[in-house]
């Protein structure tokens, strides 16, 4: 049985209003548990606001979302228990902080869950550990933090409850590079250490490709397609059409397919790109 | 360019100092750059090397520490100048809702041109030249906060535009927007340039937007790393890895396949050239 299930999800925002808008229409997923995967489309596609739906943030105007089997919205009384079980990281989390120490931010969550001290002792400094922050940063002040530290915070704060879906939107907005890869690399360790379902939403073609096994594309209020990675990067150009691009690399050997070389065209990463070439090359003893 | 634009320097920082507060270090050290009329250059760098700092001597909201920054030949420490100056460098940040004013799009992209006292016909075609050149006219009378983050930096985009400044520095413009957001908002930038001879100064953690600039300067902790075309920046693929830095793919894929014994050339940063070499040798 899939641990995420969508029925006919639909969402109006105003509706009635002349700024009446249907972000997600007629949404059907099944996700199962354990699978990261990444959530792509064009600015205003629907995926805020379909990713909202899976903590019960946002109430559907028609069709349903499953958590385990169970309708989230059946007994209004127990979506605060959604939340603890779908955690959801907004964009520029670091806004959201607001405790006086780092300790106490990070145990927030667990705190409204209910848990004993010791059980939250150990969470804190389990998750500021696997978000890569020293012990000697839990007792200051957040406010004293870098603004890539503050993020980390904000993460570690939604990880300390455990979550069985981790959902983040845009996790390395407005990162650099070294910046976005720690973030990125923090995120696919508690994936593979935890073995919880992970939903990373991203514009960065390239960071889905290197670290989602599965891709939902959204276009228009609607779901395009939802596969294996491979499978989605082979309709390039369908996606490139919808006004997402993919990797450089991908560009480069799908021209190279029009131009009548026999070659693979599910290419997303620099690494695989260069162990083709140099087998091919290696096959014809020209290395 | 445009006709009629002599080539000079638009702005320039001469021996450039500063720091936030006074007991603590140097954020920029004895910066030294200039820019011409009409050229499109970005700067990269890791976030905290000054290049944000920078920017903002570009149009006064910074004042150095130490040496001067010079916009058209006016001193931006000249206090009498200010508005002059701000004429001619305009400024577009990467957060839009704190660049938003109005409460309609339109409103919102009129608003300099109101101050300016521009005459009313010509704001309004202003206006909707602005919102169509980054895709926002069927929008102009909606509510900003209605509209995506995407969405909304693009009418923050437009505002600016409208002004038709002589430079326009842009500080990591298109980092909450999605791929087609930046391939327009990159789109616009080059048009401004190409059609006004609009100088253009693009801070970006996007490669591939610095691989479309005529001039690329990468900072490190406070000064100037490297100041040249992309092609000569990107070949420097292990100097700017240890600066915590990229370099475009199909860059970073030649460098891995020379480091494996081809020798193809390194200053390759587009995709069409890297498939006409890979072409070459594979067939």
């Amino acid at each position: 049985m899939a641990l995420l299930k969508t029925e006919g999800l639909t969402y109006v925002y105003s509706q009635g209003t002349p700024f009446e808008k249907k972000a997600i229409n007629n949404v059907n997923l099944e996700i199962e548990k354990g699978e990261f995967i990444g959530v792509i489309g064009h600015t205003g596609s629907g995926k805020s606001t379909l990713i909202q739906h899976f903590n019960g943030l946002l109430r559907p105007t028609s069709g349903k979302i499953f958590l385990d089997g169970e309708d989230i919205w059946a007994d209004k009384s127990k979506i605060k228990q959604v939340r603890f079980r779908v955690g959801l990281v907004f964009q520029y989390p670091e806004h959201q902080i607001f405790e006086d120490t780092v300790y106490k931010d990070i145990a927030f969550g667990p705190k409204n869950m209910g848990l004993s001290e010791s059980e939250i002792d150990g969470r804190v400094k389990r998750t500021a550990a696997a978000v890569g922050l020293d012990d000697d940063i839990l007792e200051k002040s957040p406010f004293e933090l870098s603004g890539g530290q503050k993020r980390r915070v904000a993460i570690a704060g939604v990880m300390a409850m455990e979550p069985e879906v981790l959902i983040l939107d845009e996790p390395t907005a407005g990162l650099d590079p070294q910046g976005r890869d720690s973030v990125l690399e923090l995120i696919k360790n508690y994936h593979r250490n935890m073995g919880c379902t992970v939903m990373l939403v991203s514009h960065s073609m390239e960071d889905v490709a290197r670290y989602a096994s599965k891709i939902l594309v959204m276009n228009n209020a609607e779901v395009f397609c939802y596969g294996n990675t491979a499978e989605v990067f082979r309709r390039s150009d369908e996606i490139s059409s919808m006004g997402l691009s993919v990797p450089q690399i991908t560009r480069v050997f799908d021209l190279m397919k029009k131009h009548g070389l026999n070659i693979e065209n599910d290419v997303y990463t620099v690494n695989y790109a260069k162990r083709l070439i140099l087998d091919r090359l290696g096959k014809d003893g020209r290395i | 360019m445009a006709e009629g634009i002599k080539m000079s320097k638009i702005a320039e920082s001469v021996n450039l100092c500063f720091k936030y507060n006074q007991n603590e270090y140097d954020v920029l050290h004895d910066l030294n750059l200039s820019f011409e009329q009409g050229e499109v250059t970005a700067v990269l760098g890791h976030n905290g090397c000054g290049k944000s700092t920078f920017a903002k001597h570009l149009n006064a909201i910074l004042l150095p520490v130490g040496g001067k920054v010079y916009v058209d030949g006016i001193d931006t420490a000249d206090e009498n100048r200010i508005f002059e100056i701000r004429q001619n460098v305009g400024m577009v940040f990467q957060n839009p809702d704190n660049q938003i004013v109005a409460t309609i799009v339109e409103e919102d992209v009129a608003f300099a041109l109101e101050n300016l006292g521009v005459e009313p016909a010509e704001i309004r075609q202003r206006v909707d030249e602005a919102l169509k050149s980054v895709g926002m006219y069927e929008y102009r009378m909606h509510s900003p906060h209605q509209l995506s983050g995407g969405q909304k930096q693009r009418v923050a985009i437009a505002g600016i535009i409208a002004m038709r400044p002589r430079c326009i520095v842009l500080d990591e413009p298109t980092a909450m927007l999605d791929p087609y957001g930046r391939r327009e908002v990159m789109r616009t930038i080059k048009e401004l340039n190409s059609l006004y001879g609009i100088t253009v100064i693009l801070i970006t953690h996007y490669m591939e937007e610095a691989a479309e600039c005529g001039r690329v300067i990468v900072m490190d902790k406070g000064k100037v790393l490297l100041d040249d075309t992309p092609e000569e920046v990107f070949s420097r693929v292990e100097l700017l890895k240890s600066v915590g830095l990229d370099v475009p793919q199909v860059t970073e894929l030649i460098y891995e396949l020379n480091k494996c014994g081809l020798s193809l050339d390194p200053h390759i940063i587009r995709e069409e050239e890297c498939a006409e070499v890979l072409m070459k040798l594979l067939s």
